[in-house]
Formats: structure tokens, C-alpha cells, sequence
């Protein structure tokens, strides 16, 4: 048995991107844990349309390939709708981490295709500027940008919306704004702190 | 009767607006006092929590914290929207295990002088409190329409049964409350296999082609298993499904015509109310022929859409190939 | 070395002579502990305690390291003895002996770890020094106040009692009876068999199962030596190893055992037809008057008087109307039978896992979807299908069968562990679809395991025969189509890891590879018996390696998938091997118990009876009479909660007194010793 008192040793390099996943996500994402069995990328509705399936990514994460995991398209495709979590036989949090790797891909500016990033701050955006969401603004917002030539096909749907009153052509405000944006400020503040 | 907190999310008065008014309609009969939560800000849905954590976390706390803080107030909170009851609940939940995340979103609150303690509310949702709380005997007891002959496809998304932190429903894939629900309303319940499939949420922003394909398959299953209507309970998955059926059946080629409806709508109709107050004709893919088959009359056409009916032409998408026809849908080779 | 012998201690009283040895064990200890200072400090500073010798030396548990005690005994007349090593649970035995050996009573000697406590958890030098003096000072005050104890002797009762008429208790019961002892055998379902008799085939081999186990079966229901009691139920459990009295409840089986049989006729004439959720695990149907099946052991037959319908409604009464012996005898009552047996042996099994709970696998709600015993029954030619594989509507062949592995297991939703079984299992299906319907067979895996003899073999066998495999866990069997080759059959859906792609494979049938679970029952069985069940409910042995077996509860072996899942050959060795445990016993015709058990001082007992109501282990009664409580030494397991319960202190436990425990803190808190004088130099 050992008998002095040493260091561990620093965390291998390659390793290193799986320790740096499992911390920014909110408590444990029991990453480690995978056996690579398959049931997330069974499960997942869009599958077809990610570059690699979940479990596809946990082993390129494992395998420290940093830069390929956050250019992949997967988190992007992910729908959030927890299957693969729900099935884990390892209690993995499939969804939890999907989360974290948007945000890192948006941090290191490693996404091939920034529609859905986009999509996300063009939201993100509105909430903190009137509290709630507004769709006109966004779909008109995010429609000019990235999908300029489909408009004139989603008029006919917009208008549809219109004229049955499900969408608003202006946006709704909090009456506190002040608060909100001062609790987001604080947050932001502890998030690059890494509190 | 029984006194609930509601927070409405930001569907409830534009695109859910026929969920919003069927909801309305329905408390009174159901004995629930819903009190909205005082200036609730939208919860973020699945955006924010991509940009950054502790500020999506933060933003959802501002409204369990004015929840929470309603004096006197019940401790019950109901999210009819299925992003926010999950959005709340999780929230709830996180500050709950993660101690460091608690204090965190503690500490942006406090910035506006507000609190949230874990565990202070009780976040449910309107389908749970139906069948759990208030009960499905009760609920029979206000019918006074049954929808005798009107198959309906129960669909409850996949945000509302998972993740079930707090062990609601009877299953997290196959949960049976809605079906349950839709029975003692005298409907005829197919069992639904995509029950809590992905309708694609907000794919039909980002990569449509992979939201249509996922609004196929549930359109396709609801017309396999010969549904006349589709019932749901979340509004992403009803703008999803009814919204965007037009643009599904362009890009595949296909003729679906299947209505889908608020589960609310339904109990209304059973309750004995009539189509206009309970939001019919805010739906894009018109439920006329359903309502026919139970008797109801269904609520007349607005001038407005009069007038843009008589303009709109179907284009057709040059792109796309034909959808071949599996037997038992409308035009296949061996009906 | 100093000799203090002759010094009078603290008290003026006369010592005890204490031996101290300290153990290096290799660089165990010594890496950590300064072993030699610690020997010099208890040499000098232990001395007003008795200890006339202090040793130190590399391996104590050896052979050498023993004949230093024994030597250091006879030449120095130690009347106590310390070993400062490793935990006592690996040589307290040892030491003692060699005390033994040494004609010093073997109670008389102590062990201190300063292994597992000391240097396996510390690795500060100075620190795990100072806490070896402080553990080494707890044991050398303790050991003055030891008592010399006599183990207690009990006689072992011949007769044994196995719970279980699977192929593990029919084992252990064979082996019993052969040697010539008398063996109770008690089965809850009608006849013996267990699971082994649902099967077909068996694997590696594919044995036919009954053409290996009805022989067997024969053997327990003619052997002269063992008493069958099926269709009866272990009530309750009295006394201890060597001396147990069992309570067996034999429930009404309606039939006159003496009259019957075997001829069958009531079964043919019974009106009632009800699903067999035992036997047929629901894929088949038997009737109210039942046996299950054609070669059980006994032949005769039960009635289940809740299907009965004479029971129900008071009509019918067909069986007794046909039956040509007039063994039918709707009166009958439980009898309740009471037994006296040495030793104990369960053999309980497993009960399957429900494979509904998995509700994205479909059983339950789709048709064609079957668990692994469902789909055992069917390929057994005397099942429901005669041996056929058919579609549920019992006619259509399939053309393409999947068969899904872990359902249930190696899952955190369900059950964390392996089953064990379930790959070899799921090979034996693949190829008995291949062989009888020629239809496409997929298997999804996560992994293959296949360890034991000839497994990876058959393996082989059955990859060649064209088995498809696709490693990758079964996310969903549905039924809704999403393309056309779909429509009307069950879809697979699972990601092929190693193509990289998600799948979609239509099938006709699913066989789900379902997990073995402990018997539902299995805690409650455990309390009747005084033995405790893991996490995962299954029972305990008393070491997972060294002592499969035997249980924490003397007198008590576990054998079969009672204590896990494992495959055949496992199980009949467990079965064999508590058999011989028992045997040893038997041979023996006594057992020492160990001496530390509780007493009670009647004079200080004021019958308050607060510690009657205490004992887990049933060992305590109360004396009318006399207004005062005994304690039954050989049920006592010294387990000391009646000791802290009496308000008057009148219970004291033999090896645990008072006096010990309090010496042995303040030797550990090192309190006389730090006012003692200390020699020059130390």
C-alpha cells in the first residue's frame, strides 16, 4: 500500500473534454457511466438526421475529440422529447447533456450550421427584452436570415394564423422588466464565474 | 372549489387560444378557481437552457418565486403548456438536488428581491389534477354529450410524461390517463402506439424536413389506426400537427386530413358546450366533420377567411416524390 | 527485555502475564505502522498493564509466527495473550488455536487490527503509529478482564429439511438420502420440477430438460429415505443448528392421496378450463382439478379450490362423480405437520421478471410479443402448441422472429445486474426457431456472454446456422408502420452500434430474454428462516467466494438461484455442495457453537421483561414461576441488545462484560498510561 502522501496525477489530456462536459452540466450526467449499448440512439425520433447518434457522441466525448463533438449537428437535431433518458439502463442524462453541449458549441463558436443557434438567441433575445416570447418577431427574424425563399411559401401559413387570431403582431411586455433583467444579469455574472 | 394557480405560458393567448378558451369554459364545471400568476415571464421553453444554464434556470425561478409568494395563495401550480410544466418542474427539481445550482439561481433572485425555496410548490399538470385529483367519476358526472361513435387518438407529446420526476403518470411511454379521460367521455379510444412520440417542436424552425417527417408519422399512425381525431394536450404539438399539416402533406405528397384538438376542446363538447366557446374554427385543418358525427354544429367562417379561402391556391412543391400508401389509408391501391 | 513480572500493577493486585506480538505482514502494516516502535512502547509503557513480552515479526499467521506464542506461553507462563494484525475475521481462528495448542484457553487471546484500522486507511506515519499504541493499549487492558470460556457443544439431528423441489433441492435431497439421512423435501407447487421442468431443451447440450430431470424426480419420490411433501408450505421455524423444529402446513389438496391413482380421469371430466399461470406461464390453459403436468412427482393431483367451481357455487362435483377410487374428498383440511431436523437447506428459485413493466417492448399489449417462458412452453412438445412455434393466434408460422436480450436486467430501471443466463438462452432460442420454423432470426445484444464450458462453442454453432446478431439495445417493438414491408408486422427499433446506424427490423414474433428475480415472497421466507436477503433481494451466503452456501444463520444453506441467477450446472453443484456441508455436520454428530453468548444474573433481575420482547433470535423466555427471564445459550448469538435494554444491568454478554468494554475505551483513550512513569528514553 502507499505508504507517503502524493498528487493525483493531472487529468490525461484526452480526458480532459469529458471532465469539462460532466461539469458544466447541472449535476451528475453520469457521462462515465455508458456502456454504449445503443438504447439513446434506438430511441431517438431524428435520429437519421444527426451527423452522429447520442451514443455515437458520448464515445467521441470519452474518446476526447473535442473539436469533432462540438462541430457535430447532433444537440442541434436533439427534440428534447427524453426517450433515451427515460430507457438508459445507466441512468445517463442524455437530454441534461445535450443542453450543455449547445451551450458549449455556442461558447467555442463550433457549429457548422447556425440556424439553430441562431433560432435560440434570436428567442432568447425577445424574453429578455419584453419577458415573453414573440413569434412574429422571431419566425419573421429568423425566416429573413436563414431561410429567406421559403417565405413567400410560409406567408400563406402565417396569414392563415393571422386571420384565425393565433399569432400576435406585437409583442407583449412584463410590467417588471427592471427585476427581470437585473435576476438575468446576476445569473450571467455567476455563469462566467462558473459558480 | 378547489383553488389552483395558473401559469398561462406564452401560447395560451396567441396560438393555443382555442386551449386558453376550452380551459376557461371548463374550470367552472370541473370546481377549479384558476388565480394567474402575477406578471409571470415566459419560462424559455428549450431555448434558453442551450444558451446558458443558470440564467434559464433564473428565468424560470422569477415565476415559481411569484408563485410561491401569492400570500395566502394555493399550492398548487398548473401549467397547462407542456415546455412550461416541464420547464417548472425541472427547475423545481434541479434546485431541489443540485445544492449548487440552488444557490446560484438564489443569488440572481435575490438581485430582485426575490426567493425561491425548492419543494414550495406543487407543479402539476391540468391532465393529472383531472384524472388524480379531481376524478374521473366526477368528471362523468358532467357529461352531458357523450362523443358516442368519435375516435379519438389520445396524444400526449413527450414532454408532459417524461421525465416524471415526481412519479404522476401511469407510465412514462404508454401512460393511460388520457385514454381514461377520453372513455369517460363516451369517445372511442384507439390505442395510439406514437402516443408520446415527438411531433418535432421547434425542428419546424430549424430543420424542417426533419420536423415534417416526424409530424408524418403521427399523422400517419393516427390514419393507420382510423382516428378522426387526434387529441393533445400540448400547443407546440397542436401548431405542430395542424399548422404545419399543410406544408407535411406538400413536402411528401400525401392528403392527411385529420383535425387535432385540445383535449379541453373535447371535454367541453362533452360537457355540453358549444363549438364556439370552447375556440373551434381557430384551427387550421378543420374539425367540422368530427364535430358533424357527435352533433354538434360547427361555428360559422369569419369574413376574413372567407375572402382568403376564395384566393389561396394549392402550389405544389416541385421537389417532392409521392408518398406511397399504406393499406387502410384514404386512396390506397386495396381500399 | 524487561521483566515486570513480579512489579505489582496500579491496584497492588496480582496480573495477569501478557504476551504482545506485533505483526509487520510483509509492508502491510510495517509500510505505514513503525511496527518495531510500537513493540519497544509496549514493552516499557504497557508493562504496569502485565505485559511481560513484547515481539514483532514479519508474518505472525505463519507457522513460525505461531510457535513464538506457543513458545512465549509455556516458557514465560502468559497467562493472556494480544496479536496486533490484521482484522479478526481472517485469524482470530488461528491465533487461538495456537493458543490452544498451548493448553492457554483460546478466549484468553485478543486481536488488535491495526491493519484494516490502522494502515490500510491511514497514510500518515506519525498518526497510524500513535493509533496503533492507542488500539494495541485497548486490547492489552481488555484482555486482564477475559474470562476463560468452554464453546458450547450441541448434537446434530440427522434429519434435514430442504425447501425447494427444483432441480437444486432435488439435488441436495438425493445426496442427503443416498448417504443414508433421513430428508424432508417441501414443494409448493403440486409436483416437483421447478423451472427446469418448463423448459425444452437445455444448453449447451440441448438435453431434452425432462429427459434429464424426470429420472431424478422418480428417485425422490421412490427414495426410501426422504418424506415428499408437495403442495405445502414452511409456517414457522424454531430452535437452532443441530435442533430445528419446523412447522409444515400441507394444504387440502381435496384428493385422497391414499385412494388416487394417478388415473387422471378427473382432469379430462372437469368442466372448468382455467389459464395455468404456473406450470404454462399463461400461454396454455389446465383445469380446476389439476395435475401439471403429465410426469410430476407425485401423480397426484390437486383441486384450486378458488377455479373450483364446486368451491364457488356449490355445483359440479364432476371429478368426484368419474373418479373410480372415490379419492376425491371435497372436506378435507389443511393439515399442519411438525418436524425435527438438523440442518436447512433452500432452494427456493427465481420468479421470471414481468416483461409489461418494460412498456416500450410491447408485452402485454401486442399480440405476438412473448418472454422466455412463454416461448419455453411453446417449443416443449407437450406444451401448448406441442412442441410447434406459432404466432399467438396458435396457427400462423412466423417467418422472421427477434429475440431481445437484458430485458430487465443490467438495467438501473429494473434490476442493475446480470441475469447470467439470458445469452445462452437467447442462442438456444435462435437456434431452435432456426431448426423448427426456418425462419430469419435476429438477436440484439449488448454483449455476449458466454463463459462456462462449451458455451462459446455453442456460439459458434449457432452463427453458423445464420443467426443474424445486431449489438445494440432494443429501444422499441411497435406496431406502427412507417414504410411500406412494415404494415402487419412488429418493427425492432434499435441502433446497430456497430453499422452506426438506427434500424428499423420488421418481425413477426418477439422473444424477450427476461430477467431472474428473486422469488416475490423471498424476504418474508428469509425472516421465517432467520436468513437476510441483498439489495437485490435474493439471499445472502455468508462470503460470496470462500462460502457460497452457508448463510450467516448456522445451521442454514442456500443453494440454486435462490442466491443469484446461474445456469444448471451452477445449480447442481450449490445443491451438491450444501449437501456435503451438511453431511459434515451430520458426521460430526456435534457442533461447537461459539461461547459468547448473554447471561443473566437472577438476583439482579427484577422481571421488568423490557428485553423479552427484544431478542431477533427468539432466545429469550420468561419464568412464571420464578418472576424472572432466562436466556437459551444456544439460541443466544450474542448479539447484545438485551444486554444494553436491562435498566437493572443484570444481563451481561460472556466476552463483551462491562468491565471489558469500558477497560478496552480507556485503554484506546490511552488514560492510565499517560500518567504512568515512563522509563528512560521512551
Amino acid at each position: 500500500m502507499t505508504t507517503a502522501t502524493t498528487a493525483p496525477p493531472a487529468v490525461p489530456p484526452h480526458l480532459r473534454f469529458l471532465e469539462e462536459v460532466s461539469d458544466a452540466t447541472a449535476g451528475e450526467s453520469r457521462l462515465e457511466m455508458c456502456i454504449q449499448c445503443g438504447s439513446c440512439g434506438g430511441s431517438c425520433p431524428p435520429a437519421a438526421d444527426m451527423d452522429h447518434s447520442p451514443r455515437h457522441l458520448f464515445a467521441m466525448i470519452r474518446a476526447g475529440m473535442r473539436d469533432e463533438a462540438l462541430r457535430s449537428n447532433t444537440p442541434w437535431i436533439c427534440v428534447s422529447c427524453y426517450h433515451c433518458v427515460t430507457r438508459c439502463p445507466q441512468e445517463v442524462r442524455i437530454t441534461d447533456v445535450m443542453y450543455t453541449l449547445k451551450s458549449m458549441a455556442i461558447h467555442a463558436k463550433l457549429y457548422e450550421d447556425s440556424t439553430a443557434p441562431d433560432f435560440s438567441g434570436t428567442f432568447v433575445d425577445m424574453v429578455e427584452k419584453y419577458g415573453r416570447s414573440f413569434e412574429f418577431g422571431l419566425a419573421t427574424r429568423h425566416y429573413l436570415k436563414h431561410f429567406p425563399l421559403h417565405l413567400p411559401s410560409m406567408a400563406s401559413m402565417g396569414l392563415g394564423m393571422l386571420t384565425k387570431k393565433r399569432i400576435k403582431m406585437k409583442p407583449k411586455k412584463i410590467r417588471q422588466m427592471k427585476q427581470l433583467r437585473a435576476i438575468l444579469d446576476r445569473a450571467k455574472g455567476l455563469e462566467d464565474h462558473h459558480g | 372549489m378547489a383553488e389552483y394557480l395558473l401559469y398561462p405560458g406564452c401560447s395560451m393567448d396567441s396560438s393555443a387560444r382555442a386551449y386558453q378558451q376550452s380551459l376557461e369554459a371548463i374550470a367552472g364545471p370541473l370546481g377549479m378557481t384558476l388565480t394567474e400568476v402575477d406578471d409571470w415571464n415566459c419560462c424559455g421553453a428549450t431555448e434558453y437552457l442551450g444558451i446558458s444554464t443558470t440564467p434559464a434556470y433564473a428565468l424560470i425561478a422569477r415565476n415559481l418565486a411569484i408563485a410561491a409568494a401569492h400570500a395566502n395563495g394555493p399550492r398548487t401550480l398548473l401549467a397547462p403548456c407542456s415546455a412550461c410544466y416541464l420547464n417548472l418542474a425541472k427547475a423545481d427539481h434541479g434546485m431541489a438536488e443540485e445544492p449548487r445550482l440552488n444557490a446560484n439561481v438564489n443569488e440572481a433572485l435575490a438581485a430582485g428581491n426575490l426567493h425561491y425555496e425548492p419543494g414550495s410548490v406543487d407543479i402539476r399538470h391540468l391532465l393529472d389534477v383531472m384524472v388524480h385529483e379531481i376524478g374521473l367519476d366526477d368528471v362523468k358526472a358532467k357529461v352531458t354529450r357523450p362523443l358516442t361513435g368519435l375516435r379519438v387518438a389520445p396524444y400526449l407529446g413527450c414532454m408532459v410524461p417524461r421525465p416524471d420526476y415526481h412519479k404522476r403518470w401511469s407510465d412514462p411511454e404508454h401512460p393511460t390517463e388520457l385514454d381514461r379521460l377520453l372513455k369517460a367521455l363516451g369517445a372511442e379510444v384507439i390505442d395510439f402506439p406514437l402516443k408520446t412520440h415527438c411531433c418535432g417542436g421547434h425542428m419546424t424552425q430549424i430543420g424542417p424536413d426533419t420536423a415534417y417527417e416526424l409530424i408524418r408519422r403521427l399523422l400517419q399512425a393516427a390514419d393507420q389506426f382510423k382516428a378522426d381525431v387526434i387529441a393533445t394536450l400540448c400547443p407546440m404539438c397542436q401548431l405542430n400537427l395542424d399548422a404545419y399539416q399543410g406544408a407535411t402533406n406538400k413536402h411528401f405528397g400525401a392528403d392527411f386530413e385529420i383535425p387535432i384538438l385540445f383535449f379541453t376542446q373535447l371535454v367541453g363538447l362533452a360537457f355540453g358546450f358549444e363549438a364556439k366557446e370552447l375556440g373551434f374554427g381557430s384551427e387550421m385543418v378543420k374539425a367540422n366533420h368530427a364535430l358533424k358525427r357527435i352533433g354538434v354544429e360547427p361555428p360559422p367562417p369569419t369574413e376574413e377567411e372567407e375572402r382568403t379561402k376564395r384566393r389561396r391556391r394549392p402550389r405544389k412543391d416541385s421537389k417532392s416524390l409521392p408518398m406511397p400508401r399504406l393499406s387502410g389509408e384514404r386512396g390506397a391501391i386495396d381500399d | 527485555m524487561i521483566d515486570h513480572a513480579n512489579a505489582p500493577g496500579p491496584d497492588g493486585a496480582a496480573k495477569e502475564r501478557i504476551g504482545v506480538y506485533v505483526c509487520h505482514c510483509g509492508s502491510n502494516i510495517a509500510g505505514t505502522v513503525d511496527v518495531a516502535e510500537v513493540r519497544e512502547w509496549a514493552e516499557q509503557r504497557l508493562a504496569p498493564d502485565g505485559v511481560v513480552v513484547a515481539r514483532d515479526y514479519k508474518f505472525m499467521c505463519s507457522s513460525l509466527g505461531q510457535e513464538l506464542i506457543e513458545k512465549d506461553i509455556k516458557e514465560q507462563g502468559l497467562t493472556r495473550v494480544v496479536v496486533a494484525a490484521c482484522s479478526p475475521h481472517l485469524h482470530e481462528q488461528t491465533f487461538r488455536t495456537a493458543c490452544q495448542r498451548a493448553n492457554l484457553n483460546p478466549y484468553l487471546c485478543e486481536l488488535a487490527s491495526i491493519r484494516e484500522q490502522v494502515s490500510w486507511v491511514h497514510s500518515d506515519k506519525d498518526a497510524a503509529t500513535a493509533k496503533s499504541k492507542a488500539v494495541l493499549c485497548g486490547a492489552v487492558q481488555r484482555v486482564a478482564h477475559n474470562e476463560p470460556l468452554e464453546p458450547l457443544r450441541v448434537p446434530i439431528h440427522p434429519a434435514t429439511l430442504v425447501v425447494g423441489g427444483g432441480i437444486a433441492g432435488i439435488q441436495a435431497a438425493l445426496e442427503l438420502a443416498d448417504a443414508g439421512h433421513p430428508v424432508y423435501l417441501v414443494e409448493r407447487q403440486p409436483s416437483i420440477g421447478g423451472h427446469m421442468a418448463q423448459f425444452d431443451k437445455t444448453f449447451p447440450t440441448l438435453d431434452c430438460s425432462a429427459c434429464i430431470l424426470t429420472p431424478r424426480m422418480v428417485s425422490v419420490g421412490t427414495h426410501p429415505h426422504i418424506t415428499l411433501l408437495t403442495w405445502s408450505e414452511v409456517e414457522k421455524v424454531d430452535g437452532y443448528v443441530g435442533n430445528f423444529t419446523a412447522t409444515i402446513r400441507k394444504k387440502a389438496r381435496f384428493i385422497n392421496t391414499d385412494l388416487c391413482t394417478g388415473c387422471g380421469i378427473c382432469q379430462e371430466k372437469c368442466p372448468k378450463r382455467v389459464i395455468d399461470k404456473e406450470y404454462e406461464a399463461g400461454l396454455g390453459y389446465r383445469k380446476a382439478v389439476y395435475t401439471p403436468f403429465p410426469q410430476a412427482v407425485p401423480k397426484y393431483p390437486v383441486i384450486d379450490e378458488p377455479n373450483c367451481t364446486y368451491f364457488i357455487k356449490g355445483k359440479c362435483k364432476a371429478c368426484e362423480k368419474f373418479c373410480p377410487t372415490d379419492a376425491i374428498d371435497f372436506n378435507q383440511e389443511d393439515e399442519l405437520v411438525t418436524i425435527e431436523v438438523g440442518n436447512i437447506v433452500l432452494a427456493t428459485g427465481y420468479d421470471l421478471f414481468d416483461a409489461r413493466r418494460v412498456s416500450q417492448y410491447g408485452h402485454g399489449r401486442l399480440a405476438n410479443v412473448f418472454t422466455s417462458l412463454e416461448f419455453e412452453r411453446m417449443t416443449n412438445a407437450s406444451g401448448p402448441t406441442n412442441g410447434k412455434i406459432v404466432l399467438r393466434d396458435g396457427r400462423t408460422t412466423p417467418t422472421s422472429v427477434g429475440i431481445i436480450h437484458c430485458v430487465g436486467s443490467r438495467d438501473r430501471n429494473y434490476n442493475n445486474y446480470c441475469s447470467s443466463i439470458c445469452c445462452m438462452q437467447s442462442l438456444k432460442f435462435a437456434h431452435l426457431v432456426k431448426e423448427r420454423a426456418g425462419a430469419t432470426v435476429y438477436n440484439f445484444y449488448i454483449d455476449m456472454r458466454t463463459t462456462q464450458k462449451d458455451y462459446d462453442e455453442f456460439y459458434q454453432k449457432v452463427l453458423e446456422e445464420g443467426t443474424l446478431f445486431i449489438r445494440g439495445k432494443v429501444a422499441e417493438v411497435t406496431d406502427a408502420a412507417r414504410q411500406p414491408g412494415e404494415e402487419g408486422k412488429l418493427i425492432i427499433q434499435a441502433e446497430d452500434t456497430l453499422a452506426g446506424k438506427q434500424r428499423r427490423i420488421p418481425v413477426d414474433m418477439v422473444i424477450l430474454s427476461a430477467a431472474l428475480e428473486p422469488r416475490h415472497d423471498a424476504k418474508a421466507v428469509g425472516k421465517t428462516f432467520g436468513i437476510s436477503c441483498s439489495v437485490n433481494g435474493f439471499f445472502i451466503e455468508k462470503h460470496p467466494k470462500l462460502d457460497p452456501v452457508a448463510t450467516m444463520t448456522e445451521g442454514v444453506f442456500i443453494a440454486g438461484c435462490a442466491s443469484g441467477p446461474k445456469d444448471i450446472p451452477a445449480t447442481v453443484s450449490q445443491g451438491a455442495a450444501a449437501a456435503a456441508r451438511v453431511l459434515g455436520r451430520i458426521s460430526q454428530g456435534e457442533i461447537e457453537l461459539e461461547p459468547v453468548r448473554a447471561t443473566i444474573e437472577e438476583a439482579k433481575c427484577s422481571g421488568c421483561r423490557i428485553c423479552n420482547d427484544l431478542c431477533p433470535f427468539n432466545a429469550i423466555t420468561f419464568i412464571e414461576e420464578r418472576m424472572v427471564t432466562e436466556i437459551n445459550p444456544a439460541l443466544c448469538q450474542g448479539c447484545g441488545t438485551c444486554v444494553a435494554a436491562c435498566p437493572a444491568g443484570a444481563i451481561s454478554g460472556s466476552g463483551f462484560s462491562n468491565e471489558q468494554i469500558l477497560s478496552q475505551i480507556d485503554g484506546l483513550l490511552m488514560l492510565n498510561v499517560e500518567h504512568a512513569a515512563a522509563p528512560a528514553g521512551v
